[in-house]
This record gives structure tokens, C-alpha cells and sequence, in this order.
């Protein structure tokens, strides 16, 4: 070091931080997303039978259909997640309400399905911060469902003002409890997280089956389902339908700055953090691990249990066996993804709520299954995981960040 | 002759900072050649260049006259460059010969692993240099110093030719360091050559051949051990003259600050370390702790701060029973402790340098009010900080991990020394600095002390616990052999006591002069 060189020019804290960033993460990212995109278009091609036929005839004529089959799947994928350009051009000259409606639903459905997608990854996110891997976000998931949905039917006489903050605190508490319980069993007795919370993915799935078969069910349904919530106990519609977007949207968005507040602005997040960077450190400094420990279970819980109690507050109305179908799962590849920050989360959980309504519309359309979205977003996960393979693919310079990894393992510096 | 290893023109820029500044090196067969350089200078980052961990911005590097391109450690260990780091990156549940094999596998039958010839090779290497190493033992029942060994004997059997040893000596015990120095002249007369980095200047004037000194990422000059004196390295180094010996004013010890009585802990593995001990320190007194690496210094501070529990005993801060406290009830009662693993237990290295500043007092005033952390607050003490310590460090918002190893102490320095003390438990304050920062953290620390503050001294270094302690404790096997007045202590009879062996009418009375034994209270 040499202070008198200009190469010593003070760089601000921000600066420091896009420059890191633009150079490996974001670059990193979208290539990912790009090249997971181009290898999906292979796949989709190269599972269509018409598109082996077309090559027997001409190697031409077989490039071409590959080509168009992907392209008409990716064509899908946009209307069917963002709107289709010209169906809404064409509402909005003709003004009529309910063709404007049909025509922007696409995007605000995907909104829709952005919203567990939010909770639930800053659920992970957050047990990520604290060196929590928080696999048990499915079954918080579920609980803060059930307890949302009781929450939603059987208090009565409450006005849409009080009820729905005491439904969806229910729901929170639910999920709470869901991530207490693996927290404390870490604190006390070093249990370890990943085991517990899928054990307690179990026990969440089977009782909410019996809660619907029994206790909680509707006696005038043939299948398992809860009664329908209360109307003042329903997330309130921004629109008319077929528009189901409603306010969970905003409150996700809302948590998400919570989130970001407590992590980065508070005490207790500096604590947190400290915890899930360097326990030894913590500890040395004076924090108590197992408290901290519990508080990010629970809090991680309560923020699953939020995704629960807002689809059947906000979208189902009722509980339905089996309605989560996965969120708590990929919240947490999306929480890796937007690198455990709740504003990186909110971009992840864009990505895979556009993506999980657009393939909707792919299936209906174009036929290609369901299944190939799920394999497009792995693959570009996959790609996010393993940044070498991107740097390497397109000969990124930059091994900068390789260098922080290599310089922390010499404590010499 | 060409030489084996020659750097041209090597610069390195990391963000805010010119780390190596157009470096040449020149290192010729069977030499051993030092690296000398304040904290900081770029020695670590030139290694890792040479290593072909960084990349560098310029330069060329030259094995035996042949340009090379170092764009992985793959490169470089072709080419016969080969590293021993600081922190070894051995796997403990393998063998010796398992850990040389990794990434080098001998095999038999296309994919069934050959261990006995890997073995074989271990041992003919073993013989060749003098290791004595079992290629079947864990790495984990091994001291340091073997592993250590077992780093060596991984290069030598990727037939490296150059052999990059940064900071060995650091970890080791002065036994330990005497058999490394043989080793390394074994593997000098049988043509390696060596690049060998320390901090320890008399190291250096005892082993190598060659010296060069790098300050401020450039090379200020070359030497021998012959030429120079150890006043001259020093002053090279760090650009100004240096006080090798800190001067220590005459002080009167005032109350009992910590009292600790029949303490007894256990380590993690349920052995006991610390059997037994009693002691006290006043105000304004330095109690030093000397005594061998593992005779239970570190668990003995461990508990002190309240990280390990005792199984017996009782420890006394300012007349509170602290024995079985929290380490932030211990910190708020005025302890502060520079914990010997900094990277461990000391720092965040993912933290930028100002939340590391604050990594014990962020939840007090003016850091924080009610829960909200007041950042603004948090800067404007790390920038104090940085500068009253002359931390480098481009700014506060770098992350820890990117200090060099003698700025992380000065970061853990500045933080405990910035709140209001009473007492200072330092372990091993100064392992891995330069001598400027030694000579800083001394004054430091006995700036502390003539504040008023007991300070409990922890080291392994004899030299450092002699210049510093009021009274010196040794330690062995977790008993306390005897505590003894500084002025009277001599290095022979410290050393016979960090031995196990109690002075008495069999040790000439000459050799320890005027003992005063000063009663245990
Ligand atoms: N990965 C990195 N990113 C940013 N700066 C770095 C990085 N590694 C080193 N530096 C900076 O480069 C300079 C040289 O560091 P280096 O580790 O080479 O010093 P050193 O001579 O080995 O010091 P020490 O004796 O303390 O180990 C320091 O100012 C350090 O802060
Ligand atoms: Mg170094």
C-alpha cells in the first residue's frame, strides 16, 4: 500500500458496492437467465416429436421447425405470464372494461403468483443470514394456512379492518410456532435445522389432511375442505374479475422492507447477521447464539406462515389439500438465487411467479409440459450456482471474486 | 547461471490500493530467500501471484529463464512452484499419505486408488529430507509443526523446486522453528530453493541467504544477513527508526482488578487444561503468562472471557463473581480480550472494516438508539479509529477480509482499546505483525496499563511476556509452575519452568539471580 498513489482515490461505500456488483453478480445473472433460455428452447425442440419427423425430411426444414417450436413456446410463455401486446392494444381501443380486464390479467395473475414466491423466500432469506437452512418453509407454509383460514371462518362479527390483520397474524403465528420448534431444538439440544424442519414438513402435512377430513372440515363437502372465509376476512381486490390480484402483493412488498430494516438497520440484525457470518465471532462478541438461533426460526416461520395465510385469505378463500404445491420449496433455490437479500428476493420471486404462470399458458397453447418450465428454471439456477461455468462460457474476466474466496483461507490475508 | 525463479515488472492493483508496484525478484538455486515487510507490503499478494492464485496487472515470471504464464496453482506447480500457507489446508480425518495424494492420485487398475505406492513415495520423501513423518497417521493427532511438514512433503511430491513458506514460523514453537530451519537447509542442499517469509527479523538473520524488503508494494532494497544489522532491516522496513525494546516506566500496582482462585477447566475433548490455578492482577500492573503453545493458555482465557465454562474455582472481576457470567456480562463489566485466532474468534471478515469496529459495542450509545443502528455514527468511528491506529485500509467500508493480516490485529486492537477498560486480556497481541506494529501495540498496551488498566499478557513469544510483565506466570500441563518478578526473571529460569522443571538448590544460584517468588494471594 501506498498512499501517495493516485491509484489511493477514496471510493464511497456505494461505489464499492456496484462496482463489486456489476461486475460479478448482475453480468452473472443475466447471462445465467439468458443461457438457461436458449438450452430450454434446445429442450423444448428436442422433445417434440414433429420436430424429428421434419429432420427425416430435411435437416433445413427440421432446424426450422426446432427453431419455431421453441420460439412459439417462448411466445406463449410472455403472453401467457406478461399479456399478449396486441390483444391489449386492441382493448384498450375498443374501452371496454371487461376486455381490458382479460387483457392485462396475464400479468397481474403472475403478480399473484409472485406473492407466496415473496414471503416464502424471505423466509429462507432470512435463515440464510443467520446460518439457517430453513428447508421446513413448505410445511410453515401450510400451517399459517390453517391457522389463517380458522382465523378467516370462525371469528365472526369483526370488521374487514381488524379482521384481516388478526387472520394473517394468526397465519404469522402459525408458521412461528412451525419454526420455534426446530429453533428451540437447536438451541437446546443441537438438533440440526435441516433434519427437523422436514420432519416437521411431515407432521404439517399430515394434519392439515386430518384437519380437513375432521375438525376442519366442511360437513356439506364430499372432498376434504375447510368452510369458505368470512368476506371480512378476505384480502380486498384491486379489480374486478377475472382479476384476482389483490393487496397480499403489497403487504409481501411491505415485508420485504421490514426485512430488509431489521437485517441491515437494527441491532438485532446486526446480531443476527454476526450470528450467521461467524458464530465464534458472535459468541466472542457477546451474543447469545441460541436466542438468536430461535428468533430467526420463528421469524423465518412467521414469514412462511404469511405466505400460507395469504393464499387463503387472498386468492382460495378456503383451504384445499395440497394447495401450496411447492412454494416452500423453491423459495429456497429463489432465496440462493436473489443472494438471501429481501430486495434480491423480490426479483427472484418475479422471475419464478412470471415463470409458474407463463408455463400455464405454454401447456395450454403450445402443449409443451409443465415440466420443462420446472427444468428451464433448475437449469438457470443451476447456471446462478455455478458461476464459473458462465464466466467460463463467456470468457468473463474477473476472477475478483474467487480472490476474496482465496484470501479468506490463509489467515495471514 | 540462470536463476531458478525471477519476477519482472509484477503489479498488482486491488481496489484503493497498489499492492505490488512493479516488483523484481530474483531467487537463485539453493537459496533461501527472505521476504521481508511491514504489514501489508504485498508479500502475501506477490506469493499468491507466484502462485498463480491473482493474476497479476503486469509482469512476467521467469522459471529458469523460461517465461511462464501462472494463470491457476495448476500452472504453477507444473512449472515446480509450490506454497506452504499459513493456515494449512489439510483434510483432518485423512491420512498423511491420503492429504499428499488429493488432487494427485496415484492409481492402480484405471481408478482403484494406490495407496501402498503413494505410501512409499511419502516415505522415500520422508527419509530423503529428515521428516520423520508416518504416511499413516491422521492429520488430526499431529502437532502443528508435523503438519506443517506434511504441507512440505505435499509439494515435494508434486516435485516442486521452489518452495513458498509464508510465515512458518509463526505458529510454531522455538523448538519447532529450529527443526524447520533444518529441514529447509536439507531441502536447500538438495537443490530446492526457498522463498521464506517472516516477521521475525532474528529469524531471518539466522537462515537465509538472501533478504529482500518490499515496502509499500515496491522493493526498497536487497541484503544479506552478513551486511545488515537487525536495527537496519528494521528501519528498512518500516521506513523509520524502530525501538526494538519498548521502554516501560516504574509503576505502583493498585487494587485487585481480577482475582481468580483454584480455577479448573476442561478442554472440548473433556481433558482437563487449566488444573487448578491462582492468581490475581491489580491496576497498573502486566501479569504475563509464559509457557509453551497447548499448556492450557488458551483455555485459561477462554474462561476467563466466558466462553468455556470452569468446572471448579472462582474467577473475581472489580469484586463481581464472574465465574459462571456471560461474555457480554464479563465485557460490560470492563474486560477486553484480543482473542489469539483473530480470524476465528476476533473479527467478521465478511463485515466491512467499520462494523467490525463496532462488533461489541454496536447495541450502546451513540451506535444505536433504541434498536435502530446509527450508521452515520458507526462511520464516523471507524474513520477515528482507522486513522488513531493507522489501520490501512482503503476504506471503512472494506470488508475485514481484505486487510492484510497485521491490519485485521490492528482492527481487533482499535476496537477493544477504544472503550473504557479495566481490564486488557491479550492473547497472543502481536502474532504475525511487523515490528512497527509491535512496537505500536506494546506501547499500546503499556499505555493501558500506566492508565490504570490490569492487563493479563498471554504469549508464547518469551521475549515479548520478558519486556512487557510486571510479574511473569508460566504454565505447564495447566498448573501454574511459579509466578516471578519480571526485573528478576532470566530467560534460562523461565525456560526451565515452561519445562516443568522447578529451579531449585540442583540449578546453580547464579543463574537465578535474586529469585522472588511472589506469594500467590
Ligand atoms: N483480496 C484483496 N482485496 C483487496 N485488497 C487486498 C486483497 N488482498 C490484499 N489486499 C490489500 O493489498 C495489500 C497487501 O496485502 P498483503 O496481504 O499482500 O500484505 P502482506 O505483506 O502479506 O501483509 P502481512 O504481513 O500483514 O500478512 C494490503 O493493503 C491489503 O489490504
Ligand atoms: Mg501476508
Amino acid at each position: 500500500m501506498s498512499p501517495e498513489k493516485p491509484e489511493q482515490i477514496k471510493k464511497s461505500g456505494i461505489a464499492i458496492f456496484w462496482d463489486e456488483f456489476s461486475r460479478s453478480n448482475l453480468t452473472v445473472i443475466i447471462l445465467a437467465i439468458l443461457t438457461g433460455i436458449i438450452l430450454g428452447g434446445v429442450l423444448v425442440a428436442a422433445t417434440t416429436t414433429e420436430v424429428y419427423a421434419a429432420f427425416k425430411v430435411s435437416l433445413w426444414g427440421g432446424l426450422k421447425l426446432a427453431f419455431t417450436t421453441a420460439w412459439n413456446t417462448y411466445v406463449a410463455l410472455f403472453t401467457g405470464s406478461v399479456g399478449n401486446p396486441e390483444k391489449i392494444r386492441l382493448a384498450f381501443e375498443s374501452g371496454d372494461p371487461l376486455m381490458i380486464r382479460r387483457a392485462i390479467n396475464p400479468f397481474f395473475e403472475s403478480l399473484v403468483q409472485t406473492t407466496p414466491y415473496i414471503f416464502a423466500g424471505l423466509a429462507v432469506a432470512l435463515g440464510f443470514r443467520v446460518g439457517l437452512f430453513n428447508i421446513g418453509a413448505e410445511g410453515q407454509i401450510f400451517i399459517g394456512a390453517i391457522t389463517g383460514v380458522w382465523a378467516g371462518y370462525a371469528i365472526h362479527g369483526l370488521p374487514p379492518i381488524i379482521h384481516i390483520p388478526v387472520a394473517l397474524l394468526f397465519g404469522a403465528l402459525g408458521g412461528a410456532i412451525w419454526g420455534f420448534v426446530p429453533g428451540f431444538l437447536k438451541a437446546k439440544t443441537g438438533a440440526h435445522e435441516v433434519i427437523t424442519t422436514i420432519m416437521m414438513n411431515y407432521i404439517a402435512f399430515r394434519l392439515s389432511d386430518w384437519l380437513l377430513k375432521g375438525p376442519m372440515g366442511d360437513p356439506t363437502e364430499y372432498t376434504p375442505k375447510t368452510p369458505w372465509i368470512l368476506e371480512s376476512a378476505q384480502l380486498p381486490k384491486l379489480f374486478d374479475l377475472p382479476i384476482r390480484f389483490h393487496i397480499g402483493f403489497f403487504v409481501a412488498l411491505l415485508m420485504a422492507v421490514l426485512v430488509y430494516l431489521l437485517l441491515f438497520k437494527t441491532t438485532w440484525g446486526l446480531e443476527l447477521r454476526m450470528v450467521g457470518s461467524n458464530p465464534n465471532a458472535a459468541r466472542y462478541a457477546g451474543i447469545k447464539i441460541t436466542m438468536s438461533t430461535v428468533i430467526a426460526m420463528v421469524l423465518s416461520g412467521a414469514l412462511a406462515g404469511l405466505a400460507g395465510a395469504n393464499e387463503v385469505l387472498g386468492v382460495n378463500h378456503r383451504l384445499i389439500p395440497a394447495f401450496s404445491s411447492g412454494y416452500g420449496f423453491d423459495s429456497i433455490a429463489l432465496a440462493l438465487l436473489g443472494k438471501s437479500h429481501p430486495f434480491g428476493v423480490i426479483l427472484s420471486a418475479l422471475l419464478f411467479g412470471f415463470l409458474r404462470n407463463g408455463a400455464r399458458s405454454m401447456q395450454l397453447t403450445v402443449g409443451v409440459p409443465i415440466d420443462i418450465v420446472s427444468i428451464l428454471q433448475a437449469m438457470i439456477l443451476a447456471f446462478i450456482a455455478a458461476p464459473a461455468i458462465i464466466r467460463t462460457i463467456y470468457r468473463l474476466r474477473e476472477p475478483k471474486h474467487a480472490e476474496d474466496i482465496v484470501s479468506l483461507q490463509s489467515w495471514k490475508g | 547461471m540462470v536463476p531458478v525463479l525471477e519476477l519482472r515488472g509484477i503489479t498488482k492493483r486491488f481496489p484503493g490500493v497498489l499492492a505490488n508496484d512493479h516488483i523484481n525478484l530474483t531467487v537463485e538455486k539453493g537459496e533461501i530467500h527472505a521476504l521481508l515487510g511491514e504489514n501489508g507490503a504485498g508479500k502475501t499478494t506477490l506469493m499468491n501471484i507466484l502462485y498463480g492464485l491473482y493474476h497479476p496487472d503486469e509482469g512476467e515470471i521467469y522459471v529458469n529463464g523460461n517465461k511462464m504464464a501462472v494463470r491457476s496453482p495448476i500452472d504453477a506447480i507444473k512449472a515446480g512452484v509450490g506454497m506452504v500457507h499459513q493456515h494449512f489446508m489439510l483434510v483432518p480425518v485423512f491420512t498423511v499419505t491420503e492429504n499428499v495424494m488429493l488432487g494427485e492420485e496415484f492409481v492402480k487398475f484405471g481408478g482403484i486408488l494406490d495407496r501402498t505406492r503413494a505410501a512409499e513415495k511419502v516415505m522415500q520423501i520422508s527419509d530423503t529430507y529428515n521428516l520423520d513423518i508416518d504416511p499413516n497417521t491422521y492429520i488430526k493427532d499431529m502437532p502443528v509443526g508435523l503438519q506443517q511438514r506434511v504441507e512440505i512433503i505435499k509439494l515435494l511430491f508434486r516435485e516442486a523446486n521452489i518452495l513458498i513458506m509464508d510465515e512458518p514460523t509463526a505458529v510454531l514453537t522455538p523448538q519447532e522453528v529450529q527443526e524447520l530451519f533444518k529441514i529447509m537447509r536439507t531441502l536447500i542442499d538438495q537443490g530446492k530453493s526457498i522463498i521464506f517469509i517472516t516477521h521475525k527479523l532474528v529469524e531471518v538473520m539466522e537462515c537465509a541467504d538472501r533478504i529482500t524488503v518490499i515496502r509499500g508494494g515496491k522493493v526498497v532494497g536487497s541484503t544479506t544477513p552478513k551486511e545488515a544489522t537487525l536495527n537496519e532491516l528494521a528501519t528498512m522496513m518500516v521506513g523509520r527508526d524502530v525501538k526494538l525494546n519498548v521502554e516501560k516506566t516504574k509503576k505502583k500496582p493498585g487494587d485487585v482488578v481480577l482475582e481468580v482462585d483454584n480455577l479448573k477447566v476442561l478442554d472440548p475433548r473433556g481433558a482437563i487444561a487449566v488444573d487448578g490455578i491462582s492468581f490475581n492482577v491489580r491496576e497498573g500492573e502486566v501479569l504475563g503468562v509464559a509457557g509453551v503453545q497447548g499448556n492450557g493458555q488458551t483455555e485459561l482465557v477462554r474462561s476467563l472471557s466466558g466462553l468455556l465454562p470452569s468446572i471448579d474455582g472462582e474467577v473475581r472481576l472489580l469484586g463481581h463473581d464472574i465465574t459462571h457470567s456471560s461474555p457480554r456480562q464479563i465485557i460490560e463489566h470492563g474486560s477486553a480480550h484480543i482473542p489469539e485466532d483473530r480470524q476465528r474468534d476476533g473479527l467478521v471478515l465478511s463485515f466491512p472494516v467499520s462494523d467490525n469496529l463496532v462488533l461489541n459495542t454496536y447495541y450502546l450509545q451513540p451506535f444505536s438508539r433504541s434498536i435502530w443502528l446509527s450508521q452515520q455514527e458507526i462511520l464516523k468511528n471507524g474513520e477515528g479509529l482507522v486513522k488513531n491506529f493507522d489501520i490501512r485500509t482503503p476504506s471503512v467500508f472494506t470488508p475485514a477480509s481484505s486487510l492484510s493480516g497485521g491490519n485485521q490485529q490492528k482492527v481487533i486492537v482499535a476496537r477493544e482499546f477504544s472503550r473504557p477498560i479495566k481490564l486488557l486480556i491479550a492473547s497472543q497481541p502481536t502474532r504475525g505483525l511487523d515490528v512497527g506494529s509491535i512496537e505500536y501495540i506494546h506501547k499500546r498496551m503499556l499505555q493501558k496499563r500506566d492508565e490504570g488498566c490490569a492487563v493479563l499478557l498471554v504469549s508464547t513469544e518469551l521475549d515479548e511476556v520478558m519486556q512487557l510483565s510486571d510479574r511473569i506466570a508460566v504454565l505447564y500441563r495447566g498448573k501454574l509452575m511459579d509466578i516471578v518478578d519480571a526485573k528478576s526473571a532470566t530467560k534460562e529460569m523461565l525456560g526451565l519452568l515452561m519445562a516443568g522443571i522447578i529451579p531449585g538448590e540442583d540449578v546453580k544460584s547464579a543463574q537465578v539471580p535474586q529469585k522472588n517468588k511472589i506469594l500467590i494471594t
